[in-house]
């Protein structure tokens, strides 16, 4: 299977932090209200990255007011303006399904010990 | 010139403006080199025949070598003719890329799909299978029901819709858009799926 990029050179993009499972981060999506453009934070939980090439995309969890509210994200998205990565995360496995059957403060991840 | 042979590369998403991110499918279009002209003076129709692909000297007849050599044309793995509705403004040599089409454009893409083999006919016609487990019934789940009464008419109606070979099939999807070209790669984006495996030939038809 051939990839898109053998045909197009990818347009310049912003730079993400390299984050990855378990990871805390905050995206930053541009929101098109009218004709006005503004930019809205989703801050949550990196629970699985999947994909490669064009087709990569990650998943971030958060709890909203009680509800878990996760948000598919492909990488080559134009929406997504930023990422700020604010905590690395201790896990073990690289899909973190799991902490959907998970609340309060079972559902925590551990942060990595800074050496 | 109503379109052009083409290549079956895969498939992958692109965004557009608003960010929305649009399935297509990668076709490599043309090169294609005008190998003949038919006019309906001297073969009573309008059309264009179109060469695409290399081929080997060696895998060619006689006859298709000197016809290529005589034309000054390379050999070409396929070739395909096109109507025109009048007479064709193309002459033999003239070579047609990807910016034959425009962004844009609606295109109508022939192939054929993918072979899938001897199916039953809930897969090959999409019929229900014959419902319930219970009561004794057994190993009926998938099968194709009555086929013919008993009395009248005694035997089978022809065209009863039956398992057999499924796929490979001329198929043409119609309406698709094409959302971009890649000139200098000779690759048109179509938004949706197309008949037929990676790397199978297409025709693709411009409206």
């Amino acid at each position: 299977m051939r990839s898109i990029n053998d045909y197009i050179t990818e347009e310049k993009k912003i730079e993400f932090p390299n984050f990855k499972s378990g990871d805390h981060i905050r995206v930053h999506v541009r929101v098109i209200e009218g004709d006005k453009e503004r930019i809205q934070p989703f801050e949550g939980d990196v629970i699985s990255i999947r994909g490669s090439k064009e087709n990569r995309s990650f998943t971030v969890r958060k709890i909203s007011s009680g509800v878990g509210v996760e948000r598919i994200f492909p990488y080559n998205s134009p929406k997504i303006a930023k990422i700020e990565l604010l905590k690395e995360g201790d896990v073990r496995r690289a899909k973190l399904y799991y902490l959907r059957n998970l609340s309060g403060k079972a559902a925590k991840i551990k942060g990595k010990k800074n050496q | 010139m109503p379109g052009l042979i083409g290549k079956k590369l895969g498939m992958s998403n692109i965004f557009d403006d608003a960010g929305n991110r649009i399935p297509v499918t990668m076709i490599q279009v043309g090169p294609c080199k005008v190998v003949g002209v038919r006019t309906a003076e001297k073969e009573g129709y309008n059309a264009v025949q179109l060469g695409f692909g290399e081929k080997k000297k060696k895998n060619l007849a006689k006859p298709q070598v000197t016809f290529y050599d005589k034309n000054n044309l390379p050999y070409s793995s396929v070739i395909k003719e096109f109507r025109t509705d009048s007479k064709a403004e193309y002459k033999v040599g003239d070579e047609l890329n990807a910016t034959f089409f425009s962004e844009g454009d609606t295109v109508k893409v022939r192939g054929f799909s993918k072979g899938k083999g001897f199916q039953g006919v809930m897969r090959r016609h999409g019929f229900g299978g014959v419902g319930g487990t219970t009561h004794g019934q057994s190993d009926r789940l998938r099968a194709p029901g009555s086929i013919g009464a008993s009395s009248y008419p005694s035997r089978v109606f022809k065209g009863q819709r039956m398992a057999g070979r499924t796929g490979n099939e001329k198929v043409t999807v119609a309406n698709l858009k094409i959302v971009k070209i890649i000139p200098e790669k000779n690759v048109v984006l179509v938004k949706g799926a197309v008949p037929g495996a990676i790397n199978s030939i297409l025709e693709i038809h411009k409206k």
